[in-house]
């Protein structure tokens, strides 16, 4: 089956007044149809950057290259106008702070029906009908009712929930949420993203979420990649991630999570702090965080990949892995020469 | 357990809001928080959980003089801070501190990071010599695992946990006895939330504070709190010993938090989501709903629930809770994590 996304050698950097900073650097990774993908890391990974490069919505420091194949075509070659009738129809996106996604001024019909009506071209009665039934969709009580109401009339919640709807209304091919239930209470978390899943399990629509809690995505993607400092460090499915962890990195992720069902004397936290990507270590970027580290990781890490685009990158070997052409584990010529030029600490 | 330090007695606050032009003016009222009560000794902690507007960042300010109550009393060393003066309620906040829940919003951007920390102590001692607020403020800093090098550095230089860090120094700067944390950690990766969590553990071992940790999620609190308060519409659902608590909740609300909880585990989780059954949202503060205030999201209501209100009561085993099927009720959690994960 031809995938329906497929991103490779993507770049991300950000002109700043301390010099370039690169937030994403070569990343690959593709969908298929139907597909549930998960992007989890910590602030500063790059994996909201990554997807806004893709929709072309970075800041007007920022600049992307590489290529992102979206059912044949190449996002980021695209003219904007071309591009701006792939966002909202093809593809749609929910943002982390429902309250600031919505605008306070105008009711929940006049903003849900705009979308429709520009990229359907349907009548405003008929835009009305199809955005009631998205509200239906995502269980807003007295929908006909509360869709002329404004955004502070909502709670957190449902707020949340209008955005999904509205993301939804064109039916697109991908639905990209970043960070859909971070800024709210864990009751409500649970009925998001479980909303997310079912409405992509219904509807054969492909799901990418951000989230910095792997608890989050626990049940509701299929697969996952992990990103540290802009580079991907592993990624498997569900199952490899959760119960098959290679990568150190991965492995504090899952262990930082507070759990009701453990008793455990001491929360499990992974030292320091989230990258800084203007003061990266050399070699792995990791290593000044992990617990496993040695002289080796000072040198880029070696590549091991598995079936089913598992991958993990770690002077570790990886279980049942492979090393990936052209990797080695032991410090080669050619890794040698590629760091000679860097300052040693 | 020694003597508490901090007796809330039936603290309320109500909120009135108007609407309508001149001539219909509309007022409508909410108790944001509805006749709390509770003691602090030194050196414990008291979680309190509950979900947004449940009224517990408007219980923490009131507490602390921020905002005047409706009713109740707030005893501090047996002194009652409900009726202090705004400059004797000043010299009482030596005593009493908070961190925000925003660690980035709550630092002014301008000031560097050993300005943030060194204020409270120009504030209320404008004569201490200059050496002494320097040495000091390093001396926070390295407390709370910031570098003391970094004094000069301003908050945009800084990570969200390393903010909190100065959050935290700041907090602790004029040696306080009590110090209230509002969602300290909600803002921070959840690879970070354990730092701060351990980090405040330690601090209060070590100097014997009195701590109430808020936040919205039953597993961020269950680590550092002794005790645990579920709030919901502002008024106290459970009271309880953690360990108790976490095994056995005594309220179905306690109960439905637990079970939003997200697990790290592909299989538990989907276990978890069949046996969740917390539907909908809080009902809007200007309907509360008669009798329990949480009834008609209880799987357990009886008519009984629907008319009358369950007072907070004493159980057997010490701890409190207000529901009127509290003993018939049992909501034990199965802890079987491991035969799942086979």
């Amino acid at each position: 089956m031809k995938p329906l996304l497929e991103v490779s050698a993507l770049e991300v950097e950000f002109d700043t007044p301390d010099g370039v900073v690169k937030a994403v650097n070569g990343l690959n990774f593709s969908l298929d149809e139907g597909e549930s993908l998960a992007i989890v890391g910590e602030s500063g990974a790059g994996k909201s950057q990554l997807v806004l490069a893709i929709m072309g919505l970075l800041a007007e420091n920022g600049r992307a290259r590489g290529q992102a194949i979206f059912r044949g075509a190449d996002l980021m070659q695209m003219k904007p106008q071309d591009l701006n009738s792939v966002r909202g129809k093809h593809i749609a996106m929910i943002f982390q702070d429902p309250m600031t996604s919505l605008n306070p001024y105008l009711t929940i019909e006049q903003q849900m029906t705009e979308v429709v009506i520009h990229h359907q071209g349907l009548r405003k009665d008929e835009a009305r009908a199809k955005a009631v039934e998205m509200l239906r969709a995502v269980r807003i009580p007295d929908a006909e009712e509360r869709i002329r109401q404004y955004p502070h009339e909502y709670s957190g919640g449902m707020r949340q929930r209008v955005m999904i709807a509205m993301g939804l209304l064109c039916q697109p091919d991908l639905l990209i949420a970043d960070e859909p239930s971070t800024a709210l209470d864990v009751t409500v978390q649970a009925q998001i993203t479980q909303l997310v899943a079912e409405l992509s399990e219904k509807t054969a629509m492909s799901v990418i979420l951000i989230t910095h809690d792997l608890a989050v995505v626990a049940e509701v993607c299929e697969r996952i990649i992990v990103m540290y400092a802009g580079e991907v460090v592993e990624s498997g499915s569900a199952e490899d991630i959760f119960y098959r962890p290679q990568h150190p990195y991965t492995r504090g992720l899952l262990e930082s999570v507070p759990r009701l069902d453990r008793a455990e004397d001491r929360l499990h936290a992974i030292p320091g702090n989230p990258p800084n990507l203007q003061d990266l270590p050399t070699g792995c970027h990791f290593r000044d965080r992990c617990g496993e580290a040695t002289e080796r990781c000072r040198k880029p890490p070696p590549l091991w990949v598995a079936e089913g685009g598992r991958m993990s990158r770690c002077v570790l070997p990886m279980e049942g892995g492979r090393l990936a052409a052209g990797e080695s584990v032991r410090a080669d010529e050619k890794s040698t020469s590629a760091t000679a030029g860097e300052p040693q600490e | 357990m020694s003597k508490p330090v901090l007796r809330v007695q039936d603290l309320a606050v109500t909120f009135t809001s108007y609407s309508g032009g001149l001539l219909q003016k509309k007022e409508r009222s909410i108790r944001a928080v509805d006749g709390i009560s509770f003691e602090l000794s030194a050196g414990e902690t008291l979680g309190i959980v509950g979900e947004s507007a449940s009224g517990k960042s408007t219980l923490a300010r009131a507490i602390l003089g921020l905002i005047p109550p409706n009713r109740g009393r707030v005893m501090w060393m047996g002194e009652n801070l409900t009726a202090l003066d705004e400059e004797e309620m000043r010299q009482r906040r030596k005593e009493l501190q908070i961190v925000f829940q925003d660690p980035v919003a709550a630092l002014d951007p301008r000031m560097t990071a050993g300005d943030i920390i060194a204020e409270p102590l120009w504030t209320f001692y404008p004569n201490m010599d200059r050496v002494q607020v320097d040495e000091r403020t390093r001396g926070m800093m390295k407390m709370v695992g910031l570098l003391p090098n970094q004094i000069n550095r301003y908050p945009h230089e800084f990570s969200g946990g390393q903010c909190q860090r100065i959050g935290i120094a700041r907090s602790l700067v004029l040696n306080p006895r009590l110090v209230f944390c509002d969602e300290p950690v909600s803002a921070l990766d959840v690879s970070i939330q354990a730092q701060i969590i351990n980090l405040l553990k330690d601090l209060q071992k070590k100097l014997g504070l009195a701590l109430v940790f808020v936040a919205h999620d039953l597993s961020v609190v269950r680590h550092i709190s002794d005790r645990v308060m579920v709030m919901y519409m502002g008024q106290a659902m459970e009271v309880s010993e953690k360990r108790a608590l976490y095994r056995r909740p005594l309220h179905p609300y306690t109960n439905a938090l637990m079970k939003s909880v997200p697990i790290p585990d592909p299989k538990l989780a989907a276990r978890a989501r069949r046996e969740s059954w917390l539907k909908g949202d809080m009902p809007s503060p200007f309907n509360r709903p008669k009798g329990c205030v949480f009834h008609d999201r209880c799987p357990y209501r009886i008519k009984r629930c629907e008319a009358d209100v369950p007072a907070l009561r004493r159980m057997e085993s010490g701890d409190w809770v207000s529901c009127h099927r509290a003993e018939e009720l049992d909501l034990s959690i199965r802890n079987d994590s491991s035969d799942a994960m086979g």
